[in-house]
């Protein structure tokens, strides 16, 4: 690929300018997806090495490439930030064409769906992902294969495919990147998926808050029906798969796998009890595989790796909050906190520390700096009392109240309940009104545990996940930085 | 200019891709609202009967989602967005800012969105769909005040 | 039929495959406090306020907090029904119910047959613990005979599932969303506006609290009649009547 030029024209580089330089270019320029440090964007690679377009901040940018590459700073590949990820689900981003289905092809898309088609053992490839020990990457962690293997066993010749991509999360734009820069990526295993469990049909459900990845998705669709990839009788089998895009109309709760099939469904996206789960009663009453953007990415790599060489598999994070170099990356499942903020994010602003990090957003909580050694994998997140969610990782320098915090992501769900279940919809809004009376220095030490005992009763009355771990972030606070509550308690209080 | 729109003939692709069916109805909503900038009421009601649903819950389901609106848009659109990284970096204090100043003079409808995912751009705002990074107020009410009115 | 045999709070009860644990528990004369619950309309677990601490569904030991209302017995069930945990819970639930609305008992149309008072009763709830919030919420009097005060609905959504299941003219539906949600009728106008609505009076006849009424009721005068529609839906599907 030396001699040719790629720029990153997804939204972050997108919103740094990169479309005005594509404009003025002379040269022929590959728009190409996420190249990872997007705080140093535009981003673009030529001859191999990454370079960063980014003028000092009091100047305008450079309005022509021409001129912008020739004043471009180089980064490295020694750079730690690239130099310690393994790259599995986003290994064509920043690379392949997202727009043209015959670079993607040109690299490789399509050609495990291609040899699962001609091997005809849908079977073998759950065992594959069953045995990889795959686990849902949108939050939960439920093994995708046992997933797989209960939609599989249901009876009936009707069943869906689901994508979520209603990436919710606030700091969170995993799903945004993939699906930005390498669509046919996802498009792929969803196939497989479909494929593995006998499904005829699939939707993504993808927020209206990613136009671009809307768009990308929308070409490369249409581009794979007419290369034979989706529709009928795929690559001469007898297999059929239809993927179509539902677009959201900004509601985190549809990020719940059962509000997700009522908004697919047309209704307004609340809840239902489960069981019945969606593997049995989902879209339309049919057997439903969900799995989100991520989970689907992860399969082409699985199967052409294999489970040995695939290991321990990857997770893609997206670093940002008081960091010096925020972006997204993907390193091998298990690398320490550590690793990521500080020697790849290149830890706080000059000046300042690091004083947590909070993983999976409203439903997650925050790791103190002092356990940032932790590695991140699924159980080593929920013993320290946070997830590791879909994989937005916030960091927090010691400027950050921690009170503060908290109430900003009770006020999320507070926003963002369905509204249908009373401990979630009145319970979300006495909790913020008691982490703004002790934000005001009002509350006292009975205010502080009466705190405690609404986020107990919330996380274990409310109907979904939403209202379950919407307390999360303040039991997580309450339990690494009590002192920061404290603090805050009347002055008489202290000491009590 | 209601009367002329009484037709809504544009949505009718939409509602053929659908078949004229309840599931359509999110689908349906988004495009009407592309086409006509918000959900009118005489446009509700012409969905509800091409969908053959109740009225009642084509309102229910039109007022849950936050990017459907029912009254229609000022000239500009200012969102503030309120994730996770740009509230570390002073969200909430832009917000506030904003909501001081007189935006409705410029024609501008002040909003907030929960996270777009160019975090490295934090605090940041969309206008009329463009994002501006690395914003302040005082910044933002300049180049507002260019907005064409 | 095939029965299964569980234990609710310690007692062997046997009951058909299928019987929710409410069922099963009202088979057995244990009580557990239901809300948006009513036996002829269909079950959505919102109130919370039948939640059971289950073990051994599933095979799992630990204990799971379930809605009855909606959870089907099987096998092995242990089933507990008034531990201190589940009352803290329904405590706290009316507690949200009475500062989230605007419930003055002692002028309200139901004082005395209100389910949402008698339940306040039954858990204990002396004062709230909670802030009242005090909502600024409209009453609907556009109706001939009826009228709807938002201030005491409590969202249960009995209304909106009787005039879609059972009368069928799905008036109502629940507008907006989290703390904003309200019960809406048509295209969020006057009830009396709607042409939809039959006036059968059913939504009245269901609604637990004062936030239905007919029009002539004052204070304290108010029946809600549930076993008008249980009637109804046992007509149409045994085609047995009780005249």
């Amino acid at each position: 690929m030396s001699g040719c030029l790629r720029l990153c024209t997804a939204a972050s580089c997108r919103s740094r300018g990169a479309l005005a330089l594509l404009e003025t270019s002379t040269l022929p320029v590959k728009e190409v997806g996420c190249l990872g440090p997007c705080s140093e964007g535009p981003l673009a690679v030529m001859d191999g090495t990454l370079l960063s377009l980014q003028q000092a901040a009091s100047e305008p940018l450079e309005p022509s490439l021409a001129a912008a590459l020739a004043r471009s700073r180089a980064i490295s590949s020694e750079d730690s930030f690239l130099k310690l990820q393994r790259r599995l689900v986003l290994a064509r981003c920043g690379v392949v064409d997202p727009g043209c289905i015959n670079d993607a092809l040109a690299q490789g898309a399509y050609q495990q769906l291609q040899a699962v088609l001609a091997a005809d053992n849908p079977s073998a490839v759950i065992e594959t992902v069953r045995r990889s020990g795959l686990r849902g990457r949108g939050g939960a962690g439920y093994p995708t294969g046992l997933k797989w293997a209960t939609v599989a066993a249901m009876p009936g010749e009707h069943k869906v495919v689901v994508c979520n991509a209603d990436e919710g999360d606030p700091g969170a734009f995993m799903d945004r990147t993939l699906m930005e820069g390498d669509p046919h990526t996802l498009l792929e295993g969803m196939a497989i998926a479909a494929f593995a469990v006998g499904a005829q049909q699939g939707y993504i459900y993808v927020r209206a808050e990613y136009p671009l990845a809307i768009e990308r998705l929308r070409t490369a669709i249409a581009a794979a029906e007419v290369r034979g990839w989706l529709g009928k009788g795929i690559r001469g089998s007898r297999f059929n798969v239809a993927i179509e895009l539902r677009v959201g109309a900004g509601a985190y709760v549809c990020g719940e796998e059962t509000a997700l099939i009522h908004s697919i469904e047309g209704r307004r996206g609340v809840p239902r009890p489960r069981p019945p789960y969606p593997a049995e009663h989902g879209v339309f009453g049919l057997p439903t595989l969900i799995n989100n953007v991520e989970t689907f990415g992860n399969i082409p790599a699985l199967l052409r790796l294999g489970v040995e060489a695939y290991g321990a598999g990857t997770k893609v994070f997206s670093l940002t909050g008081h960091v010096r170099r925020s972006g997204v990356l993907e390193v091998p499942m298990g690398t320490p906190l550590r690793t990521i903020v500080e020697t790849m994010g290149g830890g706080a602003p000059p000046g300042r520390s690091i004083k947590a990090v909070q993983t999976g957003g409203p439903s997650g909580g925050c790791v103190p700096a002092s356990a940032l050694d932790t590695p991140v994998d699924y159980d080593s997140l929920k013993a320290l009392g946070t997830i590791m969610g879909s994989g937005g990782m916030v960091v927090l320098d010691d400027t950050t109240n921690m009170v503060d915090l908290a109430a900003f992501f009770i006020a999320f769900s507070r926003e963002e309940s369905c509204g249908k279940c009373i401990p979630c919809r009145s319970g979300t809004v006495q909790l913020e009104m008691l982490l703004r009376k002790l934000l005001e220095r009002r509350g006292s030490a009975a205010d502080l545990s009466q705190l405690e005992s609404l986020c107990h009763t919330v996380a274990d009355a409310s109907l979904c996940g939403l209202g379950q771990s919407a307390p999360k972030p303040v039991l997580s606070t309450l339990r690494h930085f009590r002192s920061d509550y404290l603090e805050l308690l009347r002055p008489a209080e202290v000491g009590r | 200019m209601a009367t002329l729109e009484q037709g809504f003939t544009e949505l009718e692709p939409v509602l053929q891709r659908h078949g004229h069916q309840a599931h359509g109805l999110i689908e349906v909503l988004n495009r009407a609202q592309q086409l006509y900038g918000h959900l009118s009421k005489p446009l509700l009601r012409h969905i509800a009967r091409q969908l053959h649903l109740p009225f009642s819950r084509v309102q229910g389901t039109a007022s849950f989602y936050h990017l459907f609106r029912l009254m229609p848009p000022a000239r500009h659109c200012c969102l503030v967005c309120t994730g996770t990284a740009c509230h570390v970096q002073g969200a909430a204090q832009l917000l506030a800012e904003l909501k001081a100043a007189p935006l409705a003079e410029l024609g501008v409808e002040l909003g907030s969105v929960r996270c777009i995912g160019t975090c490295s751009g934090a605090p940041l705002v969309v206008v009329d769909g463009a994002v501006w990074n690395h914003v302040e107020a005082q910044a933002v009410l300049k180049q507002l005040r260019e907005l064409e009115r | 039929m095939s029965v299964c045999t569980l234990q609710i709070n310690e007692r062997d009860v046997a009951v058909p495959t299928g019987t929710t644990l409410l069922e099963a528990a009202r088979q057995a004369s244990i009580p557990i406090p239901t809300l948006c619950f009513l036996e002829g309309l269909s079950a959505v677990a919102a109130c919370r306020l039948c939640l059971v601490e289950v073990r051994g569904a599933d095979g799992r030991e630990e204990p799971r907090l379930l809605a009855a209302c909606v959870t089907t017995a099987a096998e092995g069930m242990r089933v507990q029904t008034h531990t201190p945990r589940l009352q803290d819970i329904r405590r706290t639930v009316i507690e949200l119910l009475f500062t989230e609305g605007n419930h003055v008992c002692a002028i309200c149309v139901a004082n005395g047959h209100c389910e949402l008072q008698n339940l306040a009763v039954e858990v204990g709830m002396d004062h709230s613990r909670l802030p009242y919030r005090f909502p600024e919420r409209h009453v609907d009097l556009s109706h001939a005979q009826f009228g709807l005060d938002h201030n005491r609905c409590i969202l249960c959504t009995r209304c909106v599932r009787v005039c879609d299941e059972v009368e069928g003219a799905h008036v109502w539906d629940v507008g907006w969303r989290g703390e904003h949600c309200q019960i809406i009728s048509g295209l969020g106008e006057p009830w009396g506006a709607v042409e939809a609505c039959t006036h059968c009076g059913k939504c009245v006849d269901v609604c637990p609290t004062g936030a239905l009424f007919h029009k002539a009721d004052t204070s304290e005068e108010k029946h809600s009649h549930p076993e008008r529609l249980q009637a109804l839906v046992h007509a149409r599907s045994h085609q047995e009547w009780s005249p």
